[in-house]
């Protein structure tokens, strides 16, 4: 019985997995042949300065997406886990973005942030009415926080989750002790939540590797290659310069970055998670 | 808890202002033409109320895009849900065999590889099929990711069924594929329609493989065709605009149907 998902996952999962490595020894453009060509994508790819520039800025993206919205997470998902007048009528607006495709909330962004026909422009804030996509380091910025907007709900449900299976004793005793909210957060809620953490850490960080549609729709890279990071490096090499073998390259290095991130995240929660990190 | 929290408060309202505005905007312009948008204030709900945008939208060929979108997230969901459905049955009644642990540890790791780095060798094997441009090149790599996952949550629901209600069902004289469907899927119902729900969000949103697999317009799909659309239209924010509406609306009502079945399928396996 489980032949079909085996085939299928093979065919179009397993198989191409190979697949890129091989091609990455290979020179093809898309359309005409495969040639065997060693290891001469290599050796571009790794000569170019903008393998070292991709990395970097994937990186960046990251750090950045991970330090913005790991404690925002946390608050509100402590916060939705409580009991509070209006919390079943902020839990379903919180959750929209969760439902939008990465296409559309990019191109909302893209045209919200528009410093001619954008909302900045027409409230006619000059604060707000800036460049925003059009200079390197705002349109990191941008990226960041279009990223933290889409995926910040997502993690507050996690941690909302987590908060939930929180013992009430823990709390109640901390209170008989005469412990404050800030003491009984930083003492009970974050001890408690480690796991939560490191699972919800793990896929924004693994996750954050995979962030291409938005970019691709938001920036394209840009400004010049500000934006670029290693998925739409690939993209670019392959789907429109045609260099498939570096590409394939670049691809094969995407899958080494993630798969370290993946041990490391877990290396770092110790050996209990591993049955959590299963679930991932 | 009935204690305050202050900080979270605070931190609550003002994300929900974040997340508010941007869609509020986004409707509230969509009904505005497009003369009106550029005099007034932009939060201003619209003066002259119209549906200009939408028929241009629609008129744009967004009702065939949207029929794509269907073909391709049912095409794809139902025998990912169902094939995953078979082969965690298996695993979990013949965990302890060597063949089927390693298809086990198999799909464990296909969750680990990224969509992304694989998209180069499924173009190719797609050209090679002779499938390049057709839906059905969007179908079959969407059921191969969506696999890994779906087995994992379901085998941890399938795990949980009392092993005695099996051995009394055999010794009934009921097959393996008897069990499957008269104990199994009763029993996992609430998982399958959280991973029925997970997979059908994620490729009805999915734009790479559409984006590499298709070319003509005729085979676009709503996130390709969004794309597009607004490359051609982007002087007309509202039209832009209503566009995306146009797009989320099915999620959004199903959102309003089915809240926490869609909320609970959109964690599926990520907190237990």
């Amino acid at each position: 019985m489980t032949l079909p998902a085996l085939v299928v996952f093979t065919a179009f999962g397993l198989i191409p997995l190979l697949g890129v490595v091989l091609l990455s020894f290979t020179t093809w453009n898309g359309i005409g042949a495969i040639e065997p060509s060693g290891l001469d994508s290599w050796s571009v790819v790794l000569a170019d300065p903008g393998l070292p520039h991709a990395l970097w800025v994937t990186f960046l993206v990251m750090a950045l997406s991970w330090l913005f919205q790991t404690p925002v997470s946390i608050l509100i998902g402590t916060f939705l886990a409580g009991q509070h007048r209006y919390r079943a009528v902020l839990a379903v607006l919180y959750f929209v973005p969760l439902l939008l495709s990465s296409a559309a909330i990019s191109i909302t962004y893209k045209a919200l942030l528009d410093p001619n026909f954008g909302l900045g422009a027409g409230l006619g804030v000059p604060l707000l009415r800036q460049d925003w996509l059009g200079q390197p380091g705002l349109a990191l910025g941008v990226v960041v926080f279009v990223v933290s907007w889409q995926f910040i709900p997502f993690h507050s449900l996690i941690y909302q989750g987590g908060v939930r299976q929180i013992p009430q004793s823990m709390y109640e005793a901390a209170e008989l002790d005469g412990a404050g909210t800030v003491r009984r957060f930083f003492s009970i809620t974050l001890p408690q939540l480690k796991y939560t953490i490191i699972t919800s850490s793990t896929l924004m960080v693994v996750g954050s590797l995979t962030y291409f549609d938005l970019i691709f729709v938001l920036t394209a890279g840009g400004p010049g290659d500000a934006t670029r990071v290693l998925a739409l490096d690939m993209y670019k090499r392959g789907f429109q310069a045609n260099l498939m073998g570096p590409a394939s390259a670049i691809a094969v290095i995407l899958v080494l970055v993630g798969l370290g991130l993946a041990l490391l995240m877990r290396r770092l929660g110790g050996k209990d998670t591993d049955s959590q990190l299963e679930g991932m | 808890m009935t204690r305050r929290n202050w900080l979270g408060g605070a931190a609550g309202w003002l994300w929900l202002a974040v997340v508010v505005v941007p869609l509020y905007w986004i409707v509230v312009t969509s009904f505005k033409a497009q003369r009106d948008y550029f005099t007034a204030n932009p939060l201003a709900p619209p003066i002259r109320p119209t549906l200009d945008n939408y028929q241009l939208v629609i008129e744009s060929d967004f009702p065939r895009y949207f029929l794509n979108s269907i073909v391709v997230t049912v095409g794809a969901t139902v025998p990912a849900v169902l094939f995953s459905f078979m082969a965690a049955y298996a695993i979990v009644r013949g965990g302890s065999g060597r063949f089927l642990r390693s298809v086990n540890a198999l799909f464990l790791m296909g969750l680990a590889i990224p969509l992304q780095a694989v998209v180069i060798p499924v173009y190719l094997i797609i050209i090679r099929m002779r499938m390049y441009d057709t839906l059905m090149a969007i179908i079959l790599p969407s059921i191969a990711f969506a696999i890994p996952l779906s087995v994992l949550v379901l085998t941890n629901f399938i795990r949980d069924i009392p092993r005695e209600l099996f051995e009394s069902m055999r010794l009934d004289g009921v097959t393996d594929w008897g069990m499957l469907w008269r104990l199994a899927f009763p029993l996992t119902r609430p998982a399958l329609v959280t991973v029925t729900i997970y997979n059908g969000l994620t490729v009805w949103n999915n734009f790479l493989l559409p984006l590499i697999l298709t070319q003509s317009p005729d085979q676009r799909t709503l996130p390709l065709a969004l794309w597009s659309f607004q490359g051609q239209y982007s002087v007309n924010v509202p039209a832009v605009l209503a566009s995306v509406v146009l797009t989320t609306l099915p999620i959004l009502i199903l959102y309003a149907v089915g809240r926490r079945q869609l909320l609970s399928g959109l964690t599926a396996g990520f907190s237990r």
